[in-house]
């Protein structure tokens, strides 16, 4: 039958450009490539930063050196060159002192394309946004609104010169500088990033959320995010990311930490869509990304992520449940296509008693692209009745692609009860005649069963969130059935 | 409303189909039987347009209209439909959900815009009581864990909601126990009418004691060798198919 097949749709995905390629011409002001003390100083002097933090950043430099870049991960890509990234890129026009109406205009013209007009988002969705650019944090909206409840939500260079005290008590308690090769790196050089503090007992009213892009090129991007709930709070925290389609690599390497003091609780999700390289494997963003979340006494922190984008992702956002009944979740989305590389899952580690930990999953892989999960649940001596359960599924799609599942675990107390439950699936010719013949072409056949794969893990994610990963699942599969 | 003429038919250069003639009119229910590997799934495959299959000889018209070049999508948003002999699961997929999207993506095809929420609500919960479905299975994921009856009834119900010209039912009666027949058949009987055609693909006359055919085809090496009324099916049921591979073989 000589009718328009997949081999045609495919050909014309190739010429599909990434739909968030577009490159804002803004005047930036970029530091020199390479990084030597005197940069990691620079950094901190143009951002004004206290004597303590100065030295703070060159401590993990120095740490930083001695280390070597890990290679357990099951990832292939060529190392960075980090003496050819510049460390700091600054859109000129902006002043952090300026209010949302001062921002400048072609700014604002890309958040629109890329369809979170700040305006609307204040207006429509009860979201208070903090936007990095490059390296530094443009708007944060909604501040009052969250002062009148104390709460604190702001770029993490204000927060440094506003809130010394609570930055110094808390920054890298959780991810210390030395904790990994990234890590280091990313204390050293990180230029911007968000803060947020809820003070005891208060309930979160909006949803935060820090809108993350990389725009110039030959740049790379530390953002670093500390995020404090104090006794009895709830927060629900939302990120997202784009990058310009570039022919070279470039590199994203973040921290986040959260810190759930008792009976507080922390929602945080993620939909990460960098961009992933061309179909023949150019270019793209390496994400080697460091999360973790502490939890004290009766506290919760629910990880959800949706990874669609980035050439190579390395990055398990963990749960430490020190405190006695804590509860650490991770529901997981990542779709690899092409040449992508995603190795990615969650650590969780039991020292309270009555701990519980739930991980659930979803690995789709693609094209020729390569998805693995790699977990940890670790009980310590004293997690008296701890309790974990984890659900790994992949789906495949395709004869060229790999999907791969490292599940550890680590008891050391005779009450863990661990499960452990793990599928494989492929997307077969037969599911797609079957929704074919019921009027349902090929396109829309692959993004209803993908979306049905990944529903358990849709669901966690805030309402206006779950309709943009739906749509990205779409896009970034388009084509992919062979 | 379908024409088949000099249809020959090969999967993976294996020939299957080996030169089927066939008119079905609008009001008729044709009965196709034959033995195992005689050709009557690749016919409904070929029918409903799978890929896999490729016609080398002969045309298909549904509607006058020579459906070769068709995807299988554009022949279902023509009105074909394809109940299948093993219906796939679709994990976290509602009946609910499933329904939904191939009445509006049919309906996006036509031109029209989706279903209003509140009259396909009314439409399942109408289509559901014809067919005894329960509430609550209309909400399972599809076609997961359903026993065959739930599946074939399922396939039925979404022959009720779309609402074919032709229905080509294969092997709807096996693994049934007889009340799901019974529901299934009657489920059939109350969709037919002047103005739509069945096609029941068989192995076992039981199935036409409840939807009763206007004519029954026996289909044997990839040809139909013998056509008639509804009494034919029954000699079949008696004496089997060996007298007719006799009379084809000799």
């Amino acid at each position: 039958m000589s009718k328009y097949t997949e081999d045609d749709l495919r050909e014309e995905l190739k010429t599909k450009e990434y739909e968030y390629g577009f490159y804002t011409d803004i005047e930036s002001d970029t530091f020199p490539i390479g990084l030597n003390e005197d940069i990691v100083k620079a950094i901190s002097l143009k951002k004004e930063e206290p004597v303590w933090m100065t030295e703070w950043r060159l401590e993990a430099f120095r740490a930083w050196q001695e280390m070597e870049e890990p290679d357990w991960a099951n990832v292939n890509y060529a190392k960075p060159d980090f003496q050819a990234i510049a460390y700091y890129s600054a859109p000129k026009s902006v002043d952090p002192n300026k209010t949302l109406d001062d921002v400048d205009p072609d700014l604002l013209a890309m958040y629109k394309k890329l369809g979170i007009s700040v305006d609307e988002q204040k207006k429509m969705n009860n979201v208070a946004m903090d936007i990095v650019v490059d390296s530094v944090s443009v708007a944060t909206t909604f501040k009052k609104t969250l002062s009148e409840k104390g709460i604190i939500f702001m770029s993490i260079s204000e927060a440094i010169k506003e809130h010394p005290e609570l930055v110094k008590k808390y920054l890298g308690t959780i991810v210390p500088q030395k904790d990994n090769y990234y890590a280091a790196l990313n204390s050293a050089v990180f230029s911007d990033g968000s803060f947020c503090y809820i003070p005891k007992g208060v309930r979160c009213p909006m949803e935060l959320s820090t809108y993350f892009r990389i725009n110039q090129g030959g740049t790379g991007q530390f953002e670093r995010t500390l995020l404090v709930a104090d006794e009895g709070s709830y927060v629900s925290y939302l990120e997202g990311c784009t990058a310009p389609s570039r022919d070279e690599n470039q590199l994203h390497a973040a921290v986040v930490e959260l810190i759930a003091m008792d009976d507080a609780e922390i929602k945080y999700s993620t939909v990460q869509n960098w961009f992933p390289g061309n179909a023949e494997g150019k270019g793209g963003v390496y994400n080697f990304v460091t999360k973790r979340g502490l939890c004290e006494k009766n506290a919760k922190i629910s990880w959800t992520q949706v990874e669609t984008g980035s050439a190579v992702t390395w990055k398990y956002p963990s749960c430490i449940l020190k405190g006695d009944n804590s509860v650490g979740e991770f529901y997981s989305i990542a779709v690899t296509n092409n040449y992508q590389q995603a190795d990615t899952g969650t650590k969780m580690i039991h020292l309270g008693k009555n701990t519980k930990s739930t991980i659930i999953s979803k690995g789709i892989s693609a094209g020729k692209s390569q998805n693995s999960y790699r977990g940890l649940v670790q009980i310590g001596s004293r997690a008296e009745n701890a309790r974990n359960f984890s659900q790994c599924d992949s789906l495949l799609m395709g004869n060229e692609c790999g999907a791969h599942t490292f599940p550890y675990i680590e008891a050391k107390n005779k009450t863990a009860q661990i499960e452990h439950e793990a599928t494989t699936s492929k997307i077969g010719e037969d599911q797609i005649f079957y929704c074919n013949q019921r009027g349902i072409d090929t396109e829309k056949a692959i993004a209803l069963i993908v979306n049905g794969f990944s529903k358990e893990v849709l669901n966690k994610l805030p309402m206006e969130f779950a309709v943009e990963a739906q749509k990205l699942l779409e896009i970034s599969l388009e084509g992919s059935v062979g | 409303m379908l024409k088949i003429n000099n249809l020959h038919a090969s999967v993976e250069d294996k020939a299957i189909l080996k030169g089927i003639n066939l008119e079905v009119k609008a009001g008729e229910v044709h009965a196709i039987m034959g033995p195992n590997g005689s050709g009557k799934s690749t016919l409904s495959s070929v029918i409903a347009g799978k890929e896999e299959y490729e016609v080398t000889e002969g045309e298909i018209f549904f509607d006058e209209e020579n459906i070769e070049e068709l995807s299988a999508e554009e022949r279902a948003h023509k009105g074909i439909f394809l109940s299948f002999q093993y219906p796939v699961e679709i994990p976290g997929v509602s009946v609910t959900n499933f329904i939904k999207t191939a009445i509006n993506e049919t309906r996006k095809a036509k031109g029209l815009p989706d279903m209003p929420a509140k009259d396909m609500l009314k439409l399942i919960r109408e289509k559901a009581e014809l067919l005894e479905i329960d509430r609550k299975f209309l909400s399972r994921s599809l076609n997961q864990g359903f026993s065959g009856g739930e599946k074939k009834r399922n396939e039925i119900f979404q022959m009720a909601m779309l609402e074919p010209k032709l229905a080509i039912l294969d092997e709807t009666d096996s693994g049934l126990d007889i009340d799901a027949l019974r529901i299934v058949a009657s489920g059939v009987n109350k969709l037919k009418s002047k103005d739509n055609a069945v096609i029941l693909i068989t192995h076992y006359q039981r199935l036409l004691d409840y939807i009763v055919p206007d004519f029954v085809h026996v289909l044997y090496k990839g040809r139909i060798v013998k056509s008639g009324g509804k009494e034919l099916a029954h000699e079949l049921e008696e004496k089997g198919y060996d007298w007719i591979k006799e009379e084809v073989d000799a």
